[in-house]
């Protein structure tokens, strides 16, 4: 596995940013994700990290942080991350959408921009696996990577005040799963019945940073059903275990 | 039981926040201004953490049903006991009955009520703070009854302090941003030689200022973004995350707000102005 030169910066009083290359790149995310564990290795008090795309954000709640003991200590970590036994676990996750119009507002306008057939569009969505990059902006939000460019279409031009929570839409480079009702820009193409996030859990979000999606078209009597199992509690995603 | 009986403009619970959730997208949230919650429940001789109420700008009216302690701290929003006026950062005791209401805003933004033993309301991934949809409410309704404890003595190791002043500062103590060495020479010439007000758009997520700055063509990935991230979008706007913000972001990060000025920043209302001072 090769190195990438790391730049880690000072961020406030008690975080630290550390950054690789600035590209979107799966090879980046798994050295980010190798050291993660390395620096967990440590049993450090009071650190929070978060990954995104060619960052990872560690955030002290404990205590003020120095800035020069941590900064040896994540370089030093960094060369070692490869020591680790402990092979982080990846899932595959399918995830079901129904992509009927009720839901899909924006469907029949995004097969006539891009040129799709609705079937040939819910094809496409369905047939790749999305890398997750990153969860952030609400909880439970998922930055997923590996969108063919043939169904990269631009944001709509004024964002709505209000989308559906599960709403699945597309904007640029970009397909994701809104967890909660929010404003926003993207162009929705159907829903999903399952709950992304659920605060009730202790693993709130199943997902983590460095798993995969992969959607399935679901018809809206599946759609009703899993809806319930999902509001229940019941419903289990299923997942393929990806590293061996 | 403590009874809401007006909720006022904007009234929650918050503790000092939730944490180990930042890697599914989970707001730190917690009272905005931590300063003044840590001194009323020092004062109380109560966890840190206990959970108090954050009153914004306009206060509730509030009844408690079983005797207990108070303390009052952060900004000074006139308020009486009883139509009695009562002082912040007091110990100051509570019986069956009596009416906790507020009036004129006096200075600051956020004041807040802590209680002897933090109220005690049911906590979600590990805090009391109040934020939706991870709470099931953002903030508190009329009729809402909150739980405590009933406290019929305590004898305070101090029973007051001296009035904070810290919302009267005019200035912000920053570091310098994950993306400052973006800024150009006219960036930062405006950045610390003007001064900003806030705008109308501020709240627990972030403070929109008023003034614009030069824009920037930078683009940037997305990535991590703590409270009191100072944000600056292409068209030149400033924007500074607080407690609710989201754990991560696309504008480029130019500032860092010091602890401390987190609750300084807190404690502003739109048309407040301040500079900002680099560390």
């Amino acid at each position: 596995m090769k190195s990438y030169p790391i730049n880690i910066k000072q961020y406030g009083q008690n975080s630290v940013l550390v950054e690789w290359p600035n590209i979107v790149d799966e090879a980046i995310l798994e050295d980010i994700l190798q050291f993660v564990e390395s620096f967990k290795n440590l049993n450090l008090a009071g650190w929070e990290m978060s990954a995104a795309y060619n960052s990872l954000t560690l955030v002290n709640s404990k205590e003020e942080v120095n800035f020069e003991n941590i900064e040896k200590l994540i370089l030093e970590c960094y060369s070692k991350r490869m020591d680790s036994k402990v092979k982080n676990e990846r899932f595959l996750w399918k995830i079901p959408v129904c992509y009927d119009v009720d839901f899909g507002i924006d469907i029949e306008e995004v097969s006539k921009t891009l040129k799709l057939s609705i079937k040939e569009l819910i094809e496409l969505h369905t047939s790749f696996k999305y890398t997750v990059y990153g969860i952030g902006f609400l909880p439970g939000f998922m930055y997923l990577g590996g969108l063919p460019a043939t169904l990269e279409i631009p944001r709509r031009k004024e964002p709505r005040l209000a989308v559906a929570k599960g709403s699945v839409g597309l904007a640029s480079k970009q397909t994701g799963i809104y967890p909660q009702d929010s404003p926003g820009g993207w162009n929705i193409i159907g829903s999903c019945p399952i709950p992304i996030f659920n605060p009730k859990l202790e693993k709130p979000c199943f997902v983590n940073v460095g798993d995969k999606i992969q959607f399935y078209k679901i018809s809206r009597a599946e759609y009703d059903l899993h809806k319930i199992e999902g509001e229940v509690g019941i419903y289990k995603p299923e997942k393929i275990a990806l590293n061996a | 039981m403590l009874k809401v009986l007006k909720s006022g403009f904007f009234t929650s619970i918050q503790d000092l926040g939730r944490l180990g959730y930042r890697d599914m997208g989970v707001p730190v949230s917690g009272a905005m201004d931590s300063h003044s919650v840590k001194k009323a429940n020092l004062l109380l001789d109560n966890d840190p953490d206990a959970a108090v109420l954050e009153i914004t700008m306009t206060g509730p009216t509030l009844l408690f049903e079983t005797p207990t302690f108070i303390c009052l701290s952060g900004a000074n929003l006139s308020p009486a006991l009883n139509n009695e006026p009562i002082e912040n950062y007091k110990v100051i005791k509570v019986l069956k009955g009596d009416i906790l209401s507020y009036g004129k805003l006096e200075n600051g933004f956020r004041t807040y009520l802590a209680i002897k033993g933090g109220f005690h309301t049911t906590k979600v991934l590990g805090s009391r703070s109040q934020y939706f949809p991870v709470t099931k409410y953002r903030c508190l309704k009329d009729r809402n009854e909150i739980d405590y404890e009933e406290t019929a003595s305590f004898s305070p190791i101090i029973s007051g302090i001296k009035m904070d002043s810290h919302f009267d500062m005019d200035y912000l103590e920053v570091y310098k941003g994950p993306e400052f060495s973006i800024l150009s020479d006219n960036q930062l010439a405006s950045l610390f030689s003007k001064s900003f007000s806030v705008s109308k758009a501020n709240n627990r997520m972030a403070y929109q200022l008023s003034e614009l700055i030069e824009g920037h063509k930078n683009s940037m990935l997305t990535s991590g973004t703590l409270p009191g991230t100072v944000q600056l979008t292409s068209a030149g706007r400033l924007i500074i995350l607080m407690k609710d913000s989201q754990t991560t972001g696309g504008y480029p990060r130019i500032l860092q707000l010091s602890m401390a000025s987190i609750n300084v920043l807190a404690q502003k209302k739109s048309g407040d102005t301040f500079s900002f001072k680099l560390l």
